[in-house]
């Protein structure tokens, strides 16, 4: 087996047991084995299994996992995409102002909207406004600040992202109960997570990460520099444009069912390129397989640690992300060294 | 991102903590005698007469002060207080008090529930009194703060009257409970991502009170009293009454709780026990938990009635 065959092996693997795993484990004591029975007979209750823990793995847990899994590989994905194109490692997919606008949207709906549809006006909302927001910043780097360069797009997006999040303070601060509905949504929010949250999010997953898939390879040259990639015959300025629109759907579609989940975007892609290397033929596929059980596992955690209460799941990707990144990161200094 | 996920974190507490448990119990404050004398001082501060252009920064303290008969006394309240509604409402903002801004009504008291920065010593600084009246914890709070405002305002005697009439209800409401056989179990919602309240918190105490068990005292340790329950956690707890303190800020009712994934298998929604309360009496600590607690006894009431039958 290859070293690259062996990677992916590892990252199906791994995602495999994150899926059972987040299954298995839950506030509610379920026994495993008539857990993974009903699992096996695709949602039937075996004997001995209440109704009602077949609705908590039915409804409740599987919905939930799979949402976690759809959000961690857009974001991962999304991230190493970004890190390419603008061949910088801090890039992550909330970059080009897809955070902000998406928060000003969930305000707009939470502040305006009527409140028995925040359900479906929120995530609506908070994907367009991701959506605009990358679209406002792309446009702003192109036509003021002198071509699609990376660093014009960059500044673009902090220019968008500062005066969408003035915006957003304005709107909630004029509209003060809208405080606690805005804040459980920017730090995250897989606890009412449903089926309907798979629906809505898996289509621009899927297409967007099938993007970034077909153009993994494309990306290690853009990476060499835009002289550099020119002169191979890539029309770089194309590329960044298809990277940008592809990463930001697949943003947009995970901040609309999840709010807003840092860190992940970048540490998944770090984390994976310590493992096997920097080249996006691997980069990509296996930020998608990591980056999804990643996520179902720092859920579990969320739903866990302190169960039957919940921890906002933004807080814990970076509290166990960043140490786990560090450890990743000495591993691989001393075996350089 | 980091940023705006801490900024946020203290937010969320911040308005968390502004519904009670983590304020301090308050000091007793001097009590004189019950007619209207002035000067009086109350926690080291002294108002020299009658106060007559009254600021209330707090929806509480709003209620607390019509109750009390002090409402024409009032001259602007906060953006939040909307009852009693003929409360003379206007854009000063209790979250984020701009000093200047209460000070052009020229007030001769402000009272106020939470202190972000120094309001106090910037009224104080302005030669204008203010008192703090933090989210109570338990109901002698509640008595204690109308009673301050009586002595503060002038209007002693009709605060103890609304004191005594707030605890006799309470009593003859308490009273009224047979204790059930087994237990009533229950779930507070404050809102849609399922936060909750345990039995430490104000809330949690009136639920006590009928008899009631509270299912998120399992979470007791996280969320400051708070906390943030699972949602396979509640359908498993499986609590007989629902408790719906989302209804206008999320538009929560009934219906939005029974299509819930899982939630349609709770005793609670089979057997017609999701209460929708108003979101502004389950937060405020005035006069109006008396009608609060009266709603929750005759949950109560029916859960025991059906069980009997």
């Amino acid at each position: 087996m290859t070293r690259r065959a062996r990677a992916i092996s590892l990252g199906v693997a791994v995602l495999i047991v994150s899926v059972v795993a987040g299954l298995l484990v839950g506030p509610v004591h379920i026994a495993p084995g008539a857990a993974l029975r009903w699992l096996v007979s695709l949602g039937h209750p075996p004997a001995g299994m209440s109704e009602q823990q077949a609705a908590i793995l039915g409804n409740l847990r599987l919905p939930r996992v799979i949402v976690a899994a759809l959000v961690g590989a857009s974001l991962s994905a999304s991230g190493a995409a970004y890190q390419a194109v603008f061949r910088n490692p801090l890039a992550d997919p909330y970059l080009l102002g897809a955070a902000a606008g998406a928060g000003l949207g969930a305000t707009i709906a939470v502040a305006f909207g009527p409140p028995d549809a925040f359900a479906v006006t929120v995530p609506v909302a908070a994907f367009i406004g991701a959506i605009v927001g990358v679209g406002l910043a792309y446009g702003l780097g192109r036509s003021s600040l002198g071509g699609r360069s990376a660093t014009s797009l960059i500044l673009g997006g902090i220019a968008v992202a500062s005066f969408l999040t003035a915006v957003q303070t304005f709107i909630q601060q004029q509209n003060a109960q809208t405080l606690r509905q805005v804040y459980s949504w920017i730090l995250g929010r897989l606890g009412t997570t449903g089926w309907d949250d798979a629906r809505v999010a898996l289509p621009s997953v899927a297409v967007a990460v099938a993007i970034l898939w077909l153009v993994r390879r494309l990306l290690d040259v853009i990476e060499l520099g835009d002289l550099e990639a020119e002169s191979l015959g890539l029309n770089v300025g194309r590329l960044r444009v298809v990277v940008v629109v592809a990463a930001s759907l697949a943003t947009a579609a995970a901040v609309s069912v999840a709010g807003l989940i840092g860190f992940v975007g970048i540490i998944v892609p770090h984390t994976v390129r310590l493992l096997a290397g920097s080249s996006y033929r691997q980069v990509l596929p296996l930020s998608v397989l990591f980056g999804a059980s990643f996520l179902i596992l720092v859920d579990l955690v969320a739903r866990t640690a302190v169960a039957p209460a919940e921890i906002p799941i933004g807080v814990i990707t970076a509290f166990v992300g960043a140490p786990f990144f560090v450890i990743a990161l000495r591993r691989t200094g001393r075996r350089a060294a | 991102m980091v940023h705006r996920s801490v900024g946020g974190i203290a937010a969320v507490l911040l308005l968390l903590a502004s519904c009670g448990e983590t304020a301090p119990p308050q000091s007793g404050g001097e009590q004189p005698s019950v007619s209207a004398s002035f000067p009086v001082t109350i926690d080291g501060v002294t108002i020299a007469q009658r106060p007559e252009r009254i600021v209330s920064l707090s929806p509480t303290a709003t209620e607390m002060l019509f109750a009390i008969g002090a409402g024409d006394q009032v001259e602007a309240v906060d953006d939040q207080s909307n009852y009693p509604s003929d409360a003379p409402a206007t854009d000063l903002s209790g979250f984020e008090p701009n000093v200047e801004a209460i000070a052009s009504y020229e007030p001769d008291l402000v009272v106020y529930s939470t202190e972000p920065g120094d309001l106090g010593a910037a009224l104080a600084g302005l030669g204008i009194p203010a008192l703090v009246q933090p989210a109570a914890t338990m109901l002698d709070d509640v008595y204690q703060q109308i009673d301050q405002l009586g002595v503060a305002t002038g209007n002693a005697s009709e605060a103890k009257d609304v004191v005594e009439r707030m605890r006799a209800e309470i009593d003859s409401i308490t009273g009224s409970i047979q204790p059930p056989s087994e237990p009533v179990t229950y779930y507070h919602e404050l809102d849609d991502t399922f936060y909750s309240v345990t039995s430490s918190t104000f809330i949690g105490q009136l639920y006590s009170l009928v008899g009631l068990r509270n299912i998120a005292d399992k979470a007791k340790g996280a969320g400051g009293g708070y906390p943030q329950l699972s949602a396979e956690y509640i359908v498993e707890a499986n609590p007989d009454l629902i408790f719906l303190a989302d209804t206008k800020c999320c538009g929560q009712s009934r219906q939005t709780v029974a299509k819930r994934p899982g939630w349609d298998r709770i005793a609670a929604v089979k057997n017609g026990g999701v209460i929708s309360l108003d979101d502004d009496i389950a937060s405020r600590w005035g006069p109006r938990v008396v009608e609060y607690l009266r709603q929750i006894a005759g949950a109560v009431a029916d859960v025991l009635e059906a069980q009997a039958a």
